[in-house]
């Protein structure tokens, strides 16, 4: 395809899953003891991961379509990875949130229990194994990749509430994981492939007796990417896991739950776009409804949030529920648009989750949730005494924290100056707009979708605000928590991710676009798959 | 036969799922195994049940006649993976146990 195909540069569309792979199991090998080769180990591979997902970007934008396969069997045989826009994009907000969380942890919580470098590792090869993989069941055996590793993550630091929602979280995904797994097999059974662009060429030729089968095995999938995308009423679990979940740990989550966001974004215009026949569309209004439920909730949830990481949980909600409301419009310029938010709401949702912890740290020092963990893992694994830790705190705290809330809350809420707004105006404008000016009328969707952006935009700043006044102005006399630089550094690295999406939205947004309309109109992702290996070498 | 595999399937998932709506974390992590059991035998018949057709190592045979080899490998993994989560998820219910000293989902009694 181009010069750059010889020789290492081959193997780049593998090396996002392997490296996490190697550094995972060299940390398992060195044991619990040397601590200091893990963390240079761990950073060294996460740093590695952007540059890798900043090089598949750079590839991926030109419109190629990077197939890789592995043993070099042709793809409706062998398992391919294909990195495409849209798998370069999640690689890179992932490796990216990745580097911010991983510095915060290094301050304190990793030394809050075991194998958190491991875990860690495991989870990004989850995670970018997901985003790479062109077959339907290696993005089951990738799920289930990043899904233990995210079990052991949330209940890093041990204490009654992790553990607590960390069962509610196993349970609900180890039972989605079985609906996974029925609909993956529905699927094989009526159609003979696991190939995702083969099942793309085979579905509008489903006969019309086995069509129910099909569209039961879509819906069972559909079923289980909808509980990690924590849609209404199947997403329950993710507020209180995410709230117990510590803050590095829910920094990275804040990723996780795009999971299954990405899985339908890439798989239900590909399947079910406008082109696949009898079975063309189906479920929008399932994606559409179960969407705007979600934002209902979600908005419900911020407004009647007592503490901030339960506020930032339902945060999350509130950004699933738009994504998958505005993927269900089917309309390209508008899933460039949501795609932009994705990206944004990323960044400052995980930016929140890591300056919850830091607010918060004043009031109660986390003197409760550590006093468990010492216990639960005995002193000499216990965290270090406050003196003793990491880093030098940093003047001016409050002063510097309350300017990051407010960034933080400029984000979610969606107002100007940053990418916040611009990702919601960009939603709006693609609603309003979809085949140029009022051609054929505004569809009551967009109305709808509409207000609903608006009302929660509303509810989450006066949430934001109430909880803002009541953190840093209200409360007399508090103590300023200490606060060091490796601490203050990664939340202001994810805001400056935000700043530059806001000075470079133009090209983002072009960027964006291409990979949605890419995804809907797949033939070029298609053909890439298909092609036999002799010619695209 | 398929009405007694479909039978079967079918019980198994009742009883998984009856069992992983009940209150104590025992019945739940029994629930979820009996509804992986079934989830393994419903991809081992999504490659249509045969009797006695031969792998797909025996060269020179008829295509036709051999035994898809696919859904045998999806369900190696999904036994592997099923093993292992339930291993993890039992863990996790015995640290619950531990620390809250019930074996109540909640980590408290209802009435308490």
């Amino acid at each position: 395809m181009s010069a750059l195909d010889h020789g290492a540069l081959d193997h780049i569309g593998v090396a996002p899953i392997l490296l996490p792979l190697v550094a995972g199991v060299a940390m398992l090998l060195l044991g619990e003891r040397r601590r200091p080769l893990k963390v240079v180990l761990n950073l060294a591979s996460t740093l590695g991961l952007v540059a890798l997902a900043w090089l598949l970007l750079e590839r991926a934008a030109t419109g190629a379509v990077d197939v890789y396969r592995l043993g070099d069997w042709p793809a409706p045989f062998g398992i391919v990875l294909v990195a495409d826009r849209l798998a370069a994009l999640m690689l890179l907000v992932t490796a990216l949130l990745a580097s911010a969380a991983l510095p915060f942890a290094l301050a304190r919580w990793h030394s809050a229990g075991v194998h958190f470098h491991p875990l860690f590792q495991f989870l990004l090869m989850g995670l970018n194994g997901a985003f790479l993989t062109g077959d339907l069941f290696n993005l089951f055996v990738f799920f289930e990749v990043l899904l233990v590793a995210s079990y052991g993550l949330a209940l890093h630091g041990s204490g009654r509430t992790r553990v607590q929602a960390g069962l509610h979280y196993i349970a609900v995904n180890l039972a989605a994981s079985a609906l996974f797994l029925l609909g993956v097999s529905l699927l094989y059974g009526v159609t003979g492939t696991l190939n995702m662009a083969d099942l793309a060429t085979r579905i509008p030729l489903v006969a019309p007796a086995e069509r129910p089968l099909l569209e039961a095995g879509a819906a069972l999938l559909g079923i289980a990417f909808l509980v990690k995308a924590a849609c209404w009423p199947l997403g329950f679990w993710l507020p209180s896991t995410y709230a117990a979940a510590s803050a590095p740990v829910a920094a990275l989550f804040a990723v996780m739950s795009k999971v299954g966001i990405y899985a339908i974004v890439r798989l239900w215009p590909l399947l079910f776009g406008a082109g696949s026949g009898a079975s063309a569309l189906f479920g929008a209004d399932w994606l559409l409804w179960g969407g705007v439920a979600t934002v209902a909730y979600g908005t419900l949830g911020v407004l009647a949030s007592q503490d901030l990481a339960r506020l930032a949980g339902y945060s999350v909600l509130v950004s699933s529920g738009t994504l998958l409301a505005v993927t269900a419009t089917a309309d390209a310029n508008a899933l460039g648009a949501a795609l932009y938010y994705l990206a944004t709401s990323t960044f400052a949702l995980g930016a929140f989750f890591l300056l919850v912890e830091l607010a918060e740290r004043g009031r109660h020092a986390g003197a409760d949730i550590l006093a468990v963990t010492r216990e639960a893992f005995g002193e000499d694994e216990g965290l270090p005494p406050p003196d003793e830790e990491v880093g030098v705190a940093i003047p001016a705290t409050m002063a510097i924290l309350g300017l990051a809330f407010l960034a933080c809350a400029l984000l979610i809420a969606g107002l100007p100056p940053l990418s916040g707004f611009i990702g919601k105006f960009a939603l709006l404008d693609a609603l309003f707009d979809p085949h140029g000016y009022a051609a054929d009328g505004i569809a009551p969707t967009a109305w709808l979708l509409l207000a609903l952006l608006l009302l929660s935009s509303l509810a989450a700043l006066v949430a934001l605000t109430r909880a803002g006044l009541r953190t840093f102005w209200i409360p007399l006399g508090r103590s300023v928590p200490r606060v060091r630089i490796i601490e203050m550094a990664p939340v202001a690295l994810l805001l400056l991710l935000c700043v530059a999406l806001t000075v470079q939205a133009g090209p983002a947004l072009r960027y964006l676009r291409a990979t949605a309309q890419a995804l809907h109109a797949p033939q070029a992702y298609i053909g890439g798959v298909l092609a036999p290996a002799a010619e695209a070498r | 036969m398929e009405i007694l595999v479909a039978l079967a399937i079918g019980v198994l998932v009742g009883s998984g799922v009856w069992l992983m709506l009940r209150p104590r974390t025992f019945q739940v992590i029994v629930g979820l195994s009996l509804l992986s059991y079934a989830v393994n035998l419903f991809i081992f018949a999504m490659g249509r049940l045969s009797v006695a057709a031969a792998p797909v190592l025996d060269a020179g045979a008829d295509a036709a006649q051999l035994a898809d080899p696919v859904p045998q490998s999806l369900v190696l993994t999904a036994i592997v993976i099923g093993f292992a989560t339930t291993a993890l998820f039992l863990v996790v219910l015995l640290a619950s146990r531990g620390l809250a000293g019930t074996d109540h989902v909640d980590g408290r009694e209802p009435h308490a």
